[in-house]
């Protein structure tokens, strides 16, 4: 092998260990869901164009605010507030593109009117976009800790959605305009557009929220490993000082991290309401920026700061999508699943710091004591 | 000590090492960083283990496993990185992991019983109860000497212990070091200041890659000896070249600028077109906070800049790096690089618009090639310009540091300790350097706190104290005892 190849595998090891763990789940799970037979693994419930269809959309969903947060933990933050801020989007969103006569009797569902479905999209955008730079502002210019800014965030947001839907779960209203046109972009495939809804066949099947999630990944992909913001992102979140004594603005580009991770929260919230089809305030989005920080960091985030790639933070998603899953073929209960993948998270981790050379020493070592 | 062998993966660190104290005796061990001080110091206070070779203690052969086992041995270590907690209080630190305790409370009237002799052996004249966060850094490294000595320490160890004392600080130290070799303590003093080891030395023990290079005794111990030991060769001393192509009409100026720590005294001076001006002054004298507020990473509280006499805009490092005017700041690792990234990344840190499109992607062409130039100019040994710089020793690192603002257009260059932590083959090289770059028109300010330096490689010097510049001398004025006069306070004309 060539230095380059070798220099490649070393820069992203963390990616492609991660990456050999995924696809050890696929065929773990394609093997235990097969009906029977080795030639039956491409046949696996895993691997049914529904159930494919279905993780696809999870996996475009929080893989979408998953960067947003992957980002902030590169700059040596946090952000907390994603999961209440999808469940206070959602519900601002829906009350957009209902009628107020279907709405619950709550003071915000009076107020807000109903507007054309695109302003709808761009004011909730709009709205999450500047409770990032609310939050931005507060972590990187007046230099208040991320994790107590965010748990605010995390508390209020969800204190208001509760709030503006008097604590009712909101439907997405057959009333509502373009509810056909909305379905489409929340929860449709690219067969909608292709073939008028008729295709069939693997690409046929890729739902919108997957497409999301390619363009955000290229996107913030060349901006975060390509461009010069990018390289700012890992120094200040690497060393903030030094990068601040090269002339560096460095509570602008930490703000900015934050005002990143309010857009995708935002853009994943719209989907996922419409695909969940009601929201309901208390628990819609509830544990999302957990998963947000689990898959950053199985995808090679380090919450020192400094550390990461999009790359890694797709596969770190794809990871968790897949165990839950899983855990849902397999029949186990659907309770268990956090527990199961909180272990495999852990094991994951746990072999990449230290790896499979630690082990073999503590295995030395009793051998050594054992005589 | 004798024959001590240590190998590290990848480096032979120790070779047959010999070495030994008697009792009430300072040795210093002088040597080029990467000479295997540390290491041998570290084997003696039982951080390493030898792999060959034996160490007695009284006569006894011991094996020093651990730090604790070295503390019954009456080894006392005393490190350059303070190991001190700056949240507790002076008895609390003293006696930390030892307390005094009933029914598992910490008896803090007996702490400071016992704490308080040591103190007054030190010359410290604190309470045990006050916090150590208030405390000079002078003190806290005499409160981890009283540490020591409360483990009855019959030999200490002390790595640097200057290096970030004031000059005030240093003497009251080598006075304190005086004190306990005359109580009969062993003391072993590891130090890149050779003037401080020839006040307090009574014998020399050098290292040379990892060997044994020779031994001083007392009335051999001067400065050229030393470093002929060090070096492997007598090192000519950069001195005396003075700036042969200083341009009074052009360079750097400053008026009536005012800092955070100082805010009610104002600063001004100026710094001509291919001239070293030195910056003395005792540690807290503001030196560091003039450099850093005219290059902006201090708040702007006032005053003004120029360069080659146009008035640049301040208020932020940006302002500043654009108009020419660089630092490189006192600690290299905090400030200076970030250094898990590349030598190529911090090459380019702060020029990275140069080295993009308008769309903002940066081209990693032009970046790496700049990087490669600077690494052949300023012939910084490094592997490759893919190397983290965390990897590259301290002198490769302060090059790094420069390579990035010699990438751009340097005006003046703001040097804050610049050889600190580097040996001195490495220090000659960055002597070198800024007289290069002094040749080619840039100003120079260089703050150090080594007498020697400041002497040897200024053009005039400006000497701060509690920030003031209480004078600027000439060459021909250029003493030691000048600079102390004015460090401590004296004006110019008494």
């Amino acid at each position: 092998m060539n230095n380059s190849k070798l220099g490649f595998i070393n820069k992203n090891r963390r990616e492609l260990g991660m990456f050999g763990l995924l696809i050890a789940l696929i065929v773990i799970t394609s093997w235990g869901t097969r009906e029977s037979g080795v030639q039956a693994l491409f046949e696996s419930k895993f691997l049914s164009a529904d159930n494919l269809k279905n993780i696809s959309r999870e996996i475009g969903i929080y893989g979408i605010f998953s960067i947003g947060v992957g980002i902030v933990i590169i700059t040596a933050g946090i952000d907390l507030s994603v999961g209440s801020l999808m469940a206070l989007l959602g519900v601002v969103f829906l009350y957009f593109v209902t009628p107020p006569d279907t709405r619950p009797d709550s003071f915000l569902a009076k107020v807000i009117p109903e507007i054309p479905w695109f302003a709808a999209i761009l004011l909730t955008l709009l709205i999450g976009t500047a409770i990032g730079v609310f939050q931005g502002l507060l972590v990187g210019k007046l230099k208040l800790q991320a994790f107590i800014v965010t748990l605010c965030g995390l508390l209020s947001y969800r204190g208001l959605a509760r709030f503006s839907a008097d604590d009712t779960s909101i439907n997405i209203s057959d009333s509502s305009q373009n509810l056909e046109f909305l379905r489409f972009l929340g929860e449709g495939s690219l067969s909608d557009v292709l073939s008028n809804g008729n295709g069939s066949g693997f690409l046929h099947s890729v739902p919108m929220s997957f497409i999301y999630l390619i363009c955000f990944a290229i996107f913030f992909g060349v901006l975060l490993h390509k461009s010069v913001f990018g390289r700012y992102i890992f120094a200040a979140g690497r060393n903030e000082l030094a990068t601040k004594y090269s002339g560096i603005n460095t509570n602008i580009v930490i703000a900015c991290a934050y005002v990143i991770a309010g857009f995708c929260t935002a853009f994943a919230a719209i989907p996922f309401c419409i695909y969940t089809g009601s929201v309901q305030p208390a628990t819609h989005g509830a544990f999302f920026e957990l998963y947000a920080i689990a898959a950053a960091v199985l995808g090679g985030c380090s919450l020192r700061g400094g550390e990461g790639s999009i790359i890694g933070i797709l596969i770190g998603t794809a990871i968790l999508i897949v165990l839950r899953n899983m855990v849902n073929l397999f029949g186990y209960p659907t309770p268990l699943s956090d527990a199961i993948t909180g272990g495999v998270i852990f094991v994951g981790v746990m072999l990449d710091q230290h790896g499979v050379s630690s082990i073999k020493k503590i295995f030395a070592k009793r051998r050594v004591t054992g005589n | 000590m004798r024959g001590i062998n240590k190998t590290f993966p990848g480096v032979k660190a120790l070779t047959s090492v010999n070495f030994e104290i008697s009792k009430g005796e300072v040795v210093a061990l002088i040597g080029e960083n990467g000479a295997g001080k540390s290491t041998l110091m570290n084997i003696l206070g039982g951080v390493h283990q030898p792999d060959s070779g034996e160490i007695k203690v009284n006569n006894k052969i011991v094996t020093i496993k651990s730090v604790s086992q070295a503390d019954s041995l009456g080894i006392g270590f005393v490190h350059q990185e303070l190991n001190i907690l700056d949240n507790l209080d002076v008895g609390a630190n003293v006696y930390l992991g030892r307390e005094p305790r009933k029914l598992g409370i910490i008896q803090k009237n007996i702490i400071a019983e016992k704490t308080n002799p040591f103190l007054k052996v030190l010359g410290l004249d604190i309470s045990p109860d006050t916090p150590v966060a208030k405390l000079s850094i002078g003190q806290q490294q005499l409160v981890e000497i009283a540490k020591a000595l409360s483990k009855e320490a019959k030999i200490i160890i002390m790595d640097e212990p200057t290096s970030s004392l004031t000059l005030s600080e240093t003497d009251k130290l080598l006075n304190v070091i005086s004190d306990l070799r005359d109580k009969g303590i062993s003391i072993i003093y590891i130090s890149h200041r050779l003037g401080e080891v020839s006040v307090c030395a009574d014998r020399v023990v050098a290292l040379r890659d990892g060997e044994n290079a020779g031994l001083l005794a007392k009335d051999e111990i001067t400065h050229n000896s030393m470093v002929s030991l060090m070096v492997g060769r007598e090192l000519e001393r950069t001195t005396n070249t003075n700036g042969s192509k200083i341009d009074q009409t052009k360079g750097f100026e400053t008026k009536d600028i005012i800092t955070s720590t100082y805010p009610n005294k104002k600063v001004s001076f100026k710094v001509s077109s291919g001239e070293i001006l030195g910056m003395a002054g005792l540690v807290g004298a503001g030196r560091s906070e003039v450099a850093q507020t005219i290059f902006g990473v201090d708040p702007n509280l006032g005053g003004l800049v120029y360069i080659d006499g146009k008035k640049i805009k301040r208020g932020s490092a940006k302002a500043s790096i654009n108009a020419g005017i660089y630092l490189a700041p006192e600690d290299r690792k905090r400030t200076g690089l970030i250094t898990q990234f590349d030598v190529s990344m911090n090459v380019s840190l702060a020029s990275l618009e140069n080295h993009s499109n308008g769309l903002g992607i940066i081209n990693n062409e032009s970046e790496k090639t700049t990087a490669n130039e600077q690494i052949k100019k300023l012939n910084i040994k490094t592997p490759s310009a893919e190397t983290p710089v965390i990897n590259l020793s301290g002198g490769n690192q302060q090059k790094v540091v420069l390579g990035k603002w010699l990438s751009m257009n340097p005006k003046l260059i703001i040097f804050d300790e610049p050889t600190r932590g580097i040996d001195v083959g490495a220090k000659a090289e960055i002597y070198k350097l800024m007289r290069r770059l002094a040749d080619r028109g840039v100003a120079i300010l260089m703050i150090s706190s080594d007498m020697e330096e400041v002497l040897g490689i200024s053009d005039r010097i400006a000497v701060m104290h509690e920030g003031n510049i209480t004078g600027i001398l000439d060459r021909e004025e250029f003493t030691e005892e000048n600079i102390m006069h004015l460090a401590v306070g004296g004006s110019s004309e008494s």
